[in-house]
């Protein structure tokens, strides 16, 4: 068997004349006069481990429960693989979905889950059972194959309902929220296995979410929903660094927001003024600002230092005093307010034993580049 | 905290009230004397005579197969309806349908005993079946309401249980009868359970609407029992009531105990 060409390497995103596996082309889904999706156009390539992200009611849900044919849609098409799924009734479709319930056939036993779907396509028997096997080889249940869903563990459950979703090779597994049910540890560690599924199968893969961290560590790119549209699309990178936003730029990760207007542009800097900070913001320029346009500037809080002295060079410096402070361990978070009233949240990496470490109430500078700040109309 | 005696004594003197009436009637059954209220010590023998009775053997053998029989009718034709209304949607007139399949539950027995008689005479007039009335009709007499008790019951399990489970399987390749009979019918079984011995209990008891609707050689045991105590009560009727107690108590407790178990998802 050919190494499936690996979609998080390829970026066939990229590549104009690349065809996407699935189109979804201005789907629209009412719920009355409610619209769940509304006019979603989006191109997902073979091999993508993709992920629709948002909060809950923003349709993502509706969105792939139509992908799997269980809602009609209003008005729009889908196509999967070239071909148009609109008449094609959920049990004929080549999809397979993994529910955010897991949904495992509690009066059955593992090995009968995962082999239900193979026999409905008709596969003899013993090379459905030899096909199994290897499943629960994949995902490490071998032992397991006798118990009932009730007597396993959450993340094994989740692990079933994972064999049986990929057992009929599906061209496109959609996963509800997989994650979900499982605690912190166990999450982290199946979303790296769940990766490596996924990219040893070479299956394409639509995840919902709502976690932001989770939609950061498995896709290949990221669907950011709201209100039933589709706010960005772009690799994790390219939506946290560069979010088209306010709403994009405040959902994924923390951000600090400052309120302004564009004054001038001088050479590769641009001036912001902005009464909420203090001073004036200097960003890197964008196109297409008109002066005196109000915009908002938003800088991620690791991206801000804190120190005791005034330091040298920085394009943004302002003065603060430390209101909280957070130890997690690997790295602290302060709050700091500014003269202006406004409270700034920063993070710093706990790398070495500070000297001594910054405390409450202490008069702190804080810094950032002018590559910080990200412009932001809308 | 004091919780004080007037809860404990109020319950106590509400279950003599409810209880006191049957366990006479248990005590009663073995008295050795043929006058009902005088004691004249403990036997058996009233028992041994309810064997040796052709008519209430009899009786007891019509009520056992119309209890059969439509309970299980009634089992298939309520969870047909409780499937309808609970898995098919928003569909006109649903809230009417639901009316109208629970409505048996609160209906005065003598209108729907009535009712169906009314209805049997005039199909015969027009179609010529039901020929006469007997068994069958008291069948589908009986059927038409353990139908409603069974719709409820399956009802209540169906909508407890996860959708995305039948939506599984569906995913999965199976098409909708397979759906039905791999997936839902194993996790509502409780339920049919339940509800069958619910029917069942429900028909063996009846006597009100059977009455309306039997006719010649198809007495059913509560018919026979209501005419017997018309001539007066004997030691024999109090042992037969206590088998017929002792039948519905473990029907229910059975009924109760499926009904208890939780849909394991």
């Amino acid at each position: 068997m050919a190494e499936p060409s690996l979609a998080a390497d390829a970026k066939p995103w990229k590549d104009a004349t690349a065809t996407p596996f699935i189109r979804i082309k201005n789907i629209t889904k009412k719920f009355g006069d409610f619209a769940a999706v509304d006019d979603i156009t989006l191109d997902i390539y073979k091999g993508e481990l993709f992920c629709l992200l948002g909060g809950s009611g923003c349709g993502k849900s509706t969105l792939l429960r139509m992908l799997a044919g269980f809602e009609t849609p209003t008005s729009g098409t889908i196509e999967i693989d070239g071909q148009d799924v609109a008449k094609i009734a959920a049990f004929d479709r080549p999809t397979n979905m993994m529910f955010q319930s897991y949904a495992l056939f509690p009066h059955m036993t593992v090995e009968k889950n995962v082999i239900y779907g193979l026999l409905r396509e008709g596969v003899p028997k013993a090379e459905a059972m030899d096909r199994v096997a290897d499943m629960l080889c994949l995902v490490k249940l071998q032992d397991f194959a006798k118990r009932k869903p009730l007597q396993l563990s959450g993340g094994q459950q989740q692990r079933v309902a994972l064999a049986r979703s990929l057992i009929k090779q599906p061209k496109l597994l959609l996963l509800d929220e997989p994650l979900g049910a499982l605690d912190k540890k166990l999450r982290e560690k199946t979303q790296f296995e769940l990766i490596h599924i996924q990219e040893s199968l070479g299956v394409t893969f639509i995840v919902v979410t709502h976690d932001q961290e989770e939609a950061m560590t498995l896709s290949t790119r990221i669907g950011v929903m709201k209100d039933g549209k589709i706010v960005q699309v772009g690799e994790p990178p390219q939506i946290y660094e560069d979010p088209n936003s306010k709403y994009v730029a405040d959902f994924i990760g923390s951000v600090n927001m400052f309120e302004g207007t564009v004054d001038v542009a001088v050479a590769d800097t641009l001036r912001i003024k902005s009464p909420e900070a203090g001073i004036d913001l200097l960003v890197e320029p964008i196109e297409g600002l008109k002066v005196n346009q109000s915009v908002s500037v938003a800088i991620r809080p690791e991206r801000i230092a804190v120190t005791r002295h005034k330091p040298e060079g920085a394009a943004n410096i302002v003065e603060g005093e430390v209101e909280e402070v957070a130890y997690l361990g690997n790295l602290s978070i302060y709050c700091i307010k500014l003269a202006s009233g406004k409270t700034l949240k920063v993070t710093k990496s706990n790398l070495l034993h500070d000297d001594v470490p910054i405390k409450w109430d202490e008069k702190v500078f804080l810094s950032w580049s002018n590559a910080a700040g990200i412009v932001l109309t809308t | 905290m004091k919780r004080g005696l007037f809860l404990p004594i109020v319950s106590f003197l509400g279950f003599v009230f409810l209880y006191i009436p049957i366990v006479s009637l248990v005590i009663f059954s073995f008295n050795k004397s043929k006058l009902v209220t005088v004691w004249g010590g403990w036997s058996t023998k009233w028992y041994g005579e309810l064997l040796n009775d052709p008519q209430i053997l009899g009786a007891a053998w019509i009520s056992l197969k119309i209890g059969v029989v439509s309970a299980s009718l009634a089992t298939v034709l309520g969870t047909i309806a409780a499937m309808v209304l609970t898995r098919f949607g928003k569909v006109r007139g649903r809230g009417l349908l639901t009316g109208m399949v629970t409505a048996p539950l609160v209906m005065p027995e003598v209108i729907t005993g009535l009712s169906l008689l009314l209805l049997f005479v005039a199909m015969e007039a027009a179609f010529g079946w039901p020929a006469g009335r007997g068994m069958v009709t008291i069948i589908i007499a009986h059927t038409t309401f353990c139908m409603a008790y069974v719709a409820v019951v399956v009802q209540s399990r169906l909508v407890d249980m996860d959708d995305a489970i039948e939506e599984a399987a569906s995913d999965l390749g199976a098409q909708p009868m397979r759906v039905f009979f791999d997936i839902t019918l194993p996790m509502i079984a409780p339920a049919l359970i339940s509800g069958w011995l619910l029917s069942f209990t429900l028909s063996l008891d009846d006597l009100v609407i059977a009455s309306f609707v039997s006719g010649p050689g198809a007495s059913t045991l509560p018919m026979v029992i209501f005419s017997k105590v018309r001539l007066g009560v004997t030691p024999e009727i109090n042992a037969l009531a206590t088998l017929i107690v002792v039948v519905v108590a473990i029907g229910i407790s059975i009924s109760w105990f499926f009904m208890r178990k939780k849909v394991k998802t």
